[in-house]
């Protein structure tokens, strides 16, 4: 392993992540259809996704790619720490984004979060007391709105996607342009389609707990 | 112009350092930063103390010798401007101005300024040889090199060494400069055909030197005298990954 291939583990894992956020993101937003109408379809999805073997192993390369990915942001981070120079005074700051200095930082906001997130919704899905819908489906419908009923949770949540936007508006350009990718015509095309699909993915994202907390609340 | 400097005094390699002030009086505003550092010299000499020592060869921006950090920036507040082509017009009268070696793992501090950046020389050295023929001058047109491919190349081989972007790099990473010579001589066709077995063992030698990884911050670029772009470092990655893909098919 060296400082290269550490990387593309990184990207790899990464790039991996924005793709399963992308279909992640896609079935989710049946969570803003009129309630009734969301609550069967969403469980429904949901109930697809558990049958599936398909599904299944693409959940396996998930959960490894974040634990992969957590674990080599760990390493990297240590090295370039010990390998950095420390200044009296220091405005090397000027010449970079804050976010692309910070994509640790930024990442363990993340991290914390997803362990938070699977407890909610998948760790009650799989192993918690949970009813049924008309169709029979299990009703993770109404374990959502009722999660996001938590003032607090909702705040957690748009929290740890305003991290993670900027995670990403940095990670996606660095982690082509670490797989190789130099053209500058792509890779300002990247850098478009990046920012585009950041800001996109993470609004959305944010706007459901939102979207919950404000259309159920009395 | 009156200066007061604080410089960072440090014995060896071994010995701890510390900031070190000094007032500086009729500065001309004309001198370079270096000339600026001689005249504080003398002055530190006619007094018997130790000179200030720095690096420095050419003093005219092209060798890439000289280079300090000045009020935490590498090579100073001007953009794209090494540190001996730096003038006093820059800074106030009366100012405080930092200077400090530049400092990364990679670069162990010798003397108050001075750094050993042999690193660089021997990422250099482990790319190895290119296969030309010696002997007489070759025909001209010998080996045709289009106008695109040639002016890239020289885009890639202004780097200076000086080491600015592993001293602006929060990893201290060696990765623009390491990547502008193997993008460099992996374009020309002189040099093509030994690309691959040059990229595995120059970024071997590169972390074997203890600098980090590249996080893509592109700070190296902001203040890299030549302004080296960082998309040759997204080149070394394609080189890397087509090196390591045609040894593994190879195998
Ligand atoms: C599990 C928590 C996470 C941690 C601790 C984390 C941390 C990091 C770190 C330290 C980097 C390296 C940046 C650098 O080299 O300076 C990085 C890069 C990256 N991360 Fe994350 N991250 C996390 C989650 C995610 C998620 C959920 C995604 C996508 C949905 C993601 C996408 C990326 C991408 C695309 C890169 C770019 C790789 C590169 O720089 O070459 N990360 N992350
Ligand atoms: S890339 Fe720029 S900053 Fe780095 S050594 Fe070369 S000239 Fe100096
Ligand atoms: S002394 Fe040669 S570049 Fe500054």
């Amino acid at each position: 392993m060296n400082t290269l291939s550490r990387k593309i583990i990184m990207a790899a894992t990464g790039l991996f992540l924005c793709f399963f956020l992308l279909i992640h993101f896609l079935g989710n937003t049946q969570l803003f259809l009129e309630p009734e109408h969301a609550r069967l379809s969403f469980n429904a999805y949901s109930h697809f996704l558990t049958g599936n073997p398909l599904v299944k192993m693409v959940s396996y390369v998930l959960y490894a790619s974040i634990i992969g990915h957590a674990i080599y942001a760990l390493l990297i981070t240590a090295k370039n720490k010990a390998a950095g120079g420390s200044y009296k005074k220091d405005n090397r700051g000027r010449a970079s984004k804050w976010y692309s200095r910070n994509m640790g930082v930024l990442g363990t906001i993340v991290l914390i979060f997803i362990v938070l997130h699977f407890q909610n919704f998948w760790y009650v899905y799989k192993f918690g007391e949970i009813g049924l819908d008309t169709n029979g489906n299990k009703d993770l419908y109404a374990v959502v709105v009722a999660a996001f009923q938590e003032l607090w949770l909702v705040v957690v949540y748009v929290i740890a996607m305003i991290a993670l936007c900027y995670h990403l508006i940095h990670g996606i350009t660095s982690g082509v342009r670490t797989l190789g990718l130099f053209h500058p015509k792509y890779v300002r095309w990247v850098n478009i389609v990046g920012v585009v699909y950041s800001v996109v993915i993470c609004v959305g994202f944010a706007a459901m707990p939102l979207f919950i907390y404000f259309t159920n609340s009395k | 112009m009156k200066l007061h400097l604080k410089i960072w005094r440090q014995k060896d390699r071994k010995s701890e350092g510390k900031l070190v002030d000094y007032t500086l009086e009729n500065v001309n505003t004309h001198m370079s930063f270096l000339e600026m550092l001689d005249t504080l010299n003398e002055e530190l000499i006619l007094k018997d103390e130790q000179p200030v020592e720095f690096d420095h060869d050419c003093r005219e921006g092209i060798c890439g010798q000289c280079g300090v950090v000045i009020n935490g920036n590498a090579h100073g507040p001007l953009k794209n401007t090494t540190t001996c082509q730096l003038h006093m017009r820059e800074f106030k009268d009366g100012e405080t101005i930092l200077i400090e070696p530049f400092r990364a793992a990679g670069f162990p501090i010798k003397k108050d300024l001075k750094v050993d950046r042999s690193a660089f020389d021997r990422i250099i050295s482990s790319g190895g040889y290119v296969s030309v023929n010696t002997g007489q001058a070759p025909e001209a047109n010998t080996i045709p090199v289009s106008h695109e491919v040639a002016e890239a190349a020289f885009d890639s081989a202004a780097c200076l060494g000086c080491g600015a972007c592993v001293a602006t790099c929060k990893n201290g990473s060696a990765a623009l400069f390491t990547a502008a010579k193997i993008t460099q001589l992996a374009i020309l066709p002189q040099s093509k055909e030994e690309r691959k077995q040059r990229a595995l063992r120059m970024i071997v030698q590169m972390d074997e030197e203890g600098f980090g990884h590249c996080s893509n911050t592109e700070a190296c670029e902001v203040e890299c005298p030549q302004g080296i772009s960082v998309l040759n470092i997204a080149r070394m990655n394609y080189e890397y990954n087509r090196a390591s893909f045609l040894k593994f098919k190879k195998k």
